[in-house]
């Protein structure tokens, strides 16, 4: 039996966009408003995951030609290495700093090291869960 | 500064080598290497000339302040001594293996593994804090686990490995108690500050127990009687490797320890027992047993068991100069055996370093090193034999060679007992010395067996695999470099002594003042009783060489079932097989049993704790009302869990279990929480999609048949969890047991420059637990995918030994 998909397939290719650019909003929005990282990396995770789930696999792997282990890795080493970087300007493990800068186009911006923490989290879950989804699914195609 | 980035050096180096060792040929990978041990060792040796005129470096760096945990780095003539010797020998060594290993072997690995062992051991000897030290000292366990287990193909190799991580690491946990029983009383976990309140811990009723589990760490890792069994094992290492770790650095720490902790412990009797006579007996059974080998690395292993002993039991002498208050004729020499552990120290590193080498060579140009087989090398090897011949007359304490001096000042300190007569000495003054002399005795026989077994006697190329002949040139290089060491060492020790050893006395005795208690060394001291000991070692040990086929027989009395390892193998299994009895009596594979363990539990802890403090006290009056909507989700929740009971089939049990989730998901909207509600609706829809992929596994819905009393057990624990988890929702609001936290929260802005106090948590409150968090979850990630990736795989490569 041939599944016909067709509706499912192009209301995943609008709502994948609006899924992502959510993801990428809460990921921002976090530090002030409901978001962060965490979620914004469970949300971008979703995305993909719902990609995989309306397209086969090789599809998804030729649009977004990525390693997800190595994305979860970098995101570990994002995180830990924020941590261990503090000790480099000499204080405590896991100092955070923040500070306001003007920056052309976006003007009076709020930077802090917490952002890449949390971006360290992000592409850590965003790894995570997308390897472990592909990894069982595509074990049950071989069999 | 400097000496925290000398520690932090090599970890960067290991991290980096797996990131260009694609780019650069195998070959050439040590010499990069070798570039770390060289700068680290000018830069350490920089400071000789601070540290001689008893100049300390200190730095701090606050790491868990709250814990009081801090990677403070602490530089004196102590660690300096230490410092030298993992810097120094760690350049030869990785010279040395330039050419001992071939570059078909996975270099990568091996210098990765190298260089976390220098940082790890130099993070011993520099830190101040008690728990980092202890975090080090078990790092350079792990890498000398791995490092053993190089040629992981070989059953031996990763036996011995494994029993020398369970020894060192037990030993290790035990010193972390000690450590934990310092802290308790002086509430501080730096030496320097145990240093200052040494009253307050020798007066203290935790200090024997402290001290025993601190000797207990120090005694396993220096190989010391009768843990000494891991050392002999742990040769299946490469040779550079037996060279570096095995008998110049690791084993050396718990000596280190030994004398850093003089100072607290010291002036003890308990630790003038302890320390002198499982040193002494070290000494002899090692030297003892060192006669009998037949592998010449199996002879060093012994060798520098004995020669451990002889360092331990000499801390032990000096430590009797802390026992009574200062006197100028006494002081002094009790002090000298301390001083001269730390001279036999450097003289064991330069000396024992060269012959692992000079074995390692003859390994690898001859293809054997059993003593069986080998004999009249010396026309094929002169200049290895040179090596041999240097090294092992060191060893047995003969002149012009550093041994003879450190071995006179050993007799001197072993004979100057006799002068004191506290701890009730008068027995230790007899046996301690004939101890120590028949121990060099054995010495003296093993040092000759290494000379003439491999190089006199006669040739027998039939009992070779290789065609012997003289190393190459940089191999030889690092065991001659060693080799002046033991010639300059003996001419000018007071050289050595003034800008290395009396530092580093300085540190072993604080409260002493040091011209006083610092020698003069001198090769000629008269004819004295020292030198009659020498002699007497000479011709006795002679006498046993030429006559061992005669009384090696007392050697079959030893039995291996009698033996330690043999105590040993017993432990394992037994530990083993008991906990794997008990092991799968309750993990039985059984969800159903697991989950009535969780409960059971889950009600006992907490429950049993919210009775016994009175804790459940609530007042349904006080709580907000309870709005119509709220008890129509309350109501399709509780619809839908009792349904789940009767799901036929597994996707309908999903799609109820994601309407439950969705559910509360709405709970979080209504009671305005954002975040909350935002996670919990994405997990559940990623785990949908989760269940939807692994369908394929499952098996369909069975009803299981069970017992009604079963049925009816698990009813009562799921309804008395159900209960206790409702009524402590509905206490906590009163809880008043502990301070509320959620002040520092509501500050986030100003504290952590978030306004989202949930994020603020996470990543700065909190940060500690998410960064490990993370760190779990990557590991649990690429845990499914191996699992599901290499299973397939599983029968396709034996490796087991080949």
């Amino acid at each position: 039996m041939k599944i016909n998909d067709v509706i499912l397939r192009t209301v995943v290719k609008a709502v994948v966009f609006i899924v992502l650019t959510l993801g990428i909003y809460l990921f921002f929005a976090g530090h002030n408003a409901p978001g962060g990282g965490f979620i914004g990396g469970l949300v971008l995770a979703s995305a993909v995951v719902l990609m995989y789930l309306a397209y086969d696999i090789e599809t998804v792997q030729k649009t977004m030609p990525f390693d997800f282990k190595k994305i979860a890795a970098i995101g570990v080493l994002l995180a830990t290495g924020t941590a261990i970087g503090s000790v480099l300007f000499d204080v405590p493990f896991l100092s955070h700093t923040d500070a306001y800068y003007n920056l052309p186009l976006l003007g009076k911006t709020h930077l802090t090291t917490v952002t890449i923490f949390e971006a360290g989290v992000a592409l850590t879950v965003v790894g995570v869960v997308v390897t472990i989804i592909l990894s069982i699914s595509e074990e049950g195609e071989e069999q | 500064m400097i000496i925290k980035l000398a520690v932090l050096l090599p970890f960067f180096a290991a991290a980096l080598i797996p990131l260009v060792h694609k780019f650069i040929k195998r070959e050439q990978i040590g010499w990069f290497v070798l570039a770390v041990p060289i700068i680290l060792f000018a830069l350490i040796s920089s400071y000789i000339p601070h540290t001689a005129n008893g100049k300390t470096f200190i730095h701090t760096l606050e790491w868990i302040p709250s814990l009081s945990i801090n990677f403070t780095t602490y530089l004196d003539g102590l660690s300096m001594i230490f410092g030298l010797l993992i810097t120094g020998v760690g350049s030869l060594v990785i010279l040395y293996s330039n050419f001992y290993l071939s570059a078909k072997e996975s270099l990568h690995h091996f210098y990765c593994y190298l260089l976390l062992f220098m940082g790890a051991m130099l993070g011993v000897v520099f830190s101040d804090n008690l728990l980092v030290l202890y975090t080090f000292w078990e790092l350079t366990s792990v890498s000398s686990f791995l490092l053993i287990a190089f040629w992981h193909h070989r059953k031996a190799s990763r036996a011995g490995a494994r029993k020398a991580m369970v020894i060192t690491v037990s030993g290790g946990v035990a010193m972390l108690v000690g450590f934990l029983m310092l802290y308790a009383m002086t509430n501080t976990f730096s030496i320097r500050e145990l240093v200052a309140q040494v009253d307050v811990i020798q007066q203290h009723e935790l200090f024997i127990p402290a001290l025993l589990c601190v000797l207990l760490g120090a005694f396993t890792k220096s190989a010391q009687f009768p843990f000494h069994i891991w050392l002999p094992d742990a040769m299946e290492a490469p040779t550079p490797v037996s060279a570096y770790l095995h008998s110049a650095t690791m084993v050396k720490a718990g000596i280190y320890l030994v004398a850093r902790m003089t100072p607290i412990f010291g002036g003890a009797e308990t630790w003038f027992w302890l320390v002198t006579s499982v040193g002494l007996l070290t000494l002899i059974w090692g030297s003892f047993n060192a006669v009998r080998q037949n592998d010449l690395k199996a002879l060093l292993a012994y060798s520098t068991v004995s020669q451990l002993g002889l360092i331990m039991s000499l801390f032990g002498i000096g430590s009797l100069a802390l026992a009574f208050d200062f006197s100028e004729e006494l002081t002094p020499v009790f002090a000298l055996a301390g001083f001269t552990a730390l001279f036999h120290l450097m003289n064991h590193s330069t000396f024992k370093g060269a012959l692992f080498m000079m074995v390692g060579i003859v390994d690898h140009e001859v293809g054997t090193r059993d003593l069986r087989r080998l004999g009249g090398l010396l026309p094929f090897m002169p200049l290895t034999f040179s090596i041999a011949l240097i090294g092992a007359f060191a060893m047995a304490g003969l002149p012009p060679f550093n041994g003879f001096l450190s071995k006179e000042m050993f007799f001197t300190a072993v004979t100057s007992l006799q002068h004191f007569d506290v701890f009730s000495l008068e027995s230790a003054v007899v046996w301690m010395p004939i101890v120590a002399w028949l121990a060099s005795v054995f010495t003296f026989v093993y040092s000759m067996i290494i000379i003439f077994k491999t190089f006199f006697g006669k040739y027998h190329p039939e009992r070779l695999d290789k065609e012997p002949h003289e190393a190459p040139f940089g191999m030889l290089v690092s065991p001659f470099i060693l080799c002046a060491l033991v010639v300059l060492i003996f001419f000018f020790p007071n050289v050595l002594a003034h800008y290395v050893l009396q530092p580093a006395l300085a540190s072993v005795y604080p409260t002493l003042p040091l011209d006083a208690i610092t020698p003069h060394i001198s090769p000629w001291h008269g004819f004295n009783l020292e030198l009659f000991m020498t002699l007497g070692v000479i011709v006795l040990g002679i006498v046993l060489y030429k006559t061992k086929r005669y009384w090696s027989y007392v050697y079959t009395f030893l039995q291996p079932r009698h033996s330690f390892n043999a105590l040993y193998e017993w432990i394992v299994t037994t530990t083993e097989n008991t906990s794997q009895r008990v092991t799968n009596k309750y993990m039985n594979g059984y969800l159903v049993h697991y989950f009535t363990y969780i409960y059971i539990i889950f009600l006992a802890v907490i429950g049993g704790y919210f009775v016994m403090s009175g804790a459940f006290n609530f007042d349904p009056s006080t709580d907000s009302k309870v709005e119509t909507y709220e008890l129509m989700l309350v109501c399709i929740v509780a619809c839908a869990a009792v349904s789940l009971l009767f799901a036929k089939s597994r996707l309908s049990s999903v799609l109820i279990t994601g309407l439950i989730g969705y559910s509360v998901g709405f709970f979080f909207i209504i009671f305005r929480a954002p975040d909350l509600a935002l996670t919990q609706l994405v997990v559940e829809s990623v785990t949908t999609a989760l269940f939807l992929v692994s369908f394929k596994y499952l098996p369909n819905i069975k009803p299981e048949p069970s017992a009604a009393s079963t049925k009816w057990r698990n009813a009562i624990i799921s309804v008395a969890v159900g209960s206790l988890v409702t009524i402590i929702g509905l206490t906590i609001v009163n809880y008043d047991k502990f301070e509320p936290i959620s002040k520092y929260f509501e500050n986030s802005y100003e504290l952590a420059g978030g306004k989202n106090i949930v994020n603020a948590i996470l990543g700065d409150f909190r940060a500690f637990d998410t960064m490990l968090e993370v760190v779990v979850l990557f590991i649990a990630g690429l845990g499914v995918y191996t699992l599901i990736k290499l299973r397939g795989r599983k029968e396709a490569a034996d490796i087991e030994n080949k």
